[in-house]
């Protein structure tokens, strides 16, 4: 069966609520707004807006301390943000999950979006974050699926890469 | 007025309960923290500078009946000083972030950090939403302080003022996943 597009950000929430994450923190993108209206209007998910990326790789680390899971929503630019926090994950083994909406993939506007989406993949491998990437919607249910059993099974960092193909292009003109 | 650093950590510490939690930033408020008494309800930063306050946010949020105290530094505060805007938001009522604030950059040879320049952490914390923000000012301000800790009720900030020096370094375990573990065992988690 093929999702529509309107559906695969349910499925990535029904995919949270099975895995019992009850900490979601987010740096708003359009691509994660749909997902980020579900996990608001939880009252068993604590939704946390960020100031930047990075404060989320501390957060989950602080949830994961205190007996909780959280995951982490962001753009592609987020990425950078996140590099150095990331040690924090990698040195006590910290589990973390990233969902990433791309941008500067695919039928980009905003050339100041190719440095960092163009990256992304490289710098979260050399991160030790394991990719799982969906282009398609009906893709998005077990790529997520799969990456919160590495992560909270084998308590491993991984990211969710969201193609931009698989969001839509952004509407620049009204 | 300065207080002496170790000193102001083992009065905040002192009669400390299991239901306590405490986040150091990373340097010298870890030292500090170890020096205090080593306990396996500290999760001790080697790294990860900026982060101490939001580890402490979402230990909080995970313990809503615990007390989760963060204790760090002038510089880690600032580095991420986002934090204390999303602290603004969640206001948890278990978490206190307490700045240990010299105006320096001790650890690496007394660079002067944007406090001594008029940075005011107070105020900013304030500013973000934080209802409850303390100015210590002496040794009756932190036993007040150290008073709060025992029964939080609201997020709660706290600057303590510290003189700028560099007692002898404590250096508590620092292999992350045992210290993730223990405190997690303490808790009662699964390690």
């Amino acid at each position: 069966m093929t999702e529509t597009i309107a559906g695969w950000p349910d499925r990535l929430y029904d995919s949270f609520k099975r895995a019992g994450i009850r900490q979601v923190g987010y740096v708003p993108d359009a691509g994660h707004a749909r997902l980020i209206d579900r996990c608001r209007a939880d009252p068993d998910i604590r939704d946390v807006v960020l100031t930047t990326e990075e404060e989320g790789v501390a957060l989950a680390a602080g949830a994961w301390l205190g007996g909780e899971r959280a995951v982490l929503l962001m753009q592609s630019s987020g990425v950078g943000n996140c590099i150095n926090m990331l040690s924090l994950a990698r040195t006590c083994r910290f589990p973390l999950l990233m969902v990433i909406t791309m941008r500067g993939e695919w039928q980009e506007f905003n050339p100041w979006q190719e440095p960092m989406g163009s990256i992304v993949e490289p710098v979260l491998k050399l991160c030790e974050a394991e990719i799982f990437r969906a282009r398609k919607p009906d893709e998005v249910e077990g790529v997520a699926e799969r990456a919160l059993q590495s992560v909270f099974g084998d308590e491993r960092i991984a990211a969710v890469i969201l193609s931009q193909e698989l969001i839509g292009k952004k509407v620049w003109t009204k | 007025m300065s207080l002496e650093r170790r000193a102001a950590m083992a009065a905040l510490l002192a009669g400390r309960d299991d239901n306590l939690l405490v986040v150091p930033g990373l340097g010298s408020t870890a030292w500090d923290l170890a020096a205090a008494g080593d306990n396996d309800r500290n999760f001790y930063l080697w790294g990860a500078m900026g982060g101490a306050a939001m580890i402490g946010l979402g230990l909080a949020l995970a313990q809503p009946k615990r007390r989760v105290a963060v204790i760090t530094g002038d510089g880690e505060m600032l580095m991420g000083l986002g934090a204390l805007a999303t602290i603004g938001i969640q206001r948890p009522d278990n978490l206190a972030v307490i700045v240990f604030d010299n105006g320096v950059y001790c650890e690496t040879g007394m660079q002067p950090s944007a406090t001594q320049s008029g940075a005011d952490l107070l105020k900013v914390a304030g500013a973000c939403g934080i209802a409850t923000c303390v100015d210590v000012r002496d040794e009756a301000g932190l036993a007040d302080l150290a008073g709060r800790l025992k029964s939080l009720r609201g997020t709660l900030f706290a600057r303590v003022p510290i003189e700028a020096n560099e007692p002898p370094r404590v250096l508590p375990e620092r292999d992350g996943v045992v210290l993730k573990q223990r405190f997690r065992t303490a808790l009662g988690l699964k390690a």
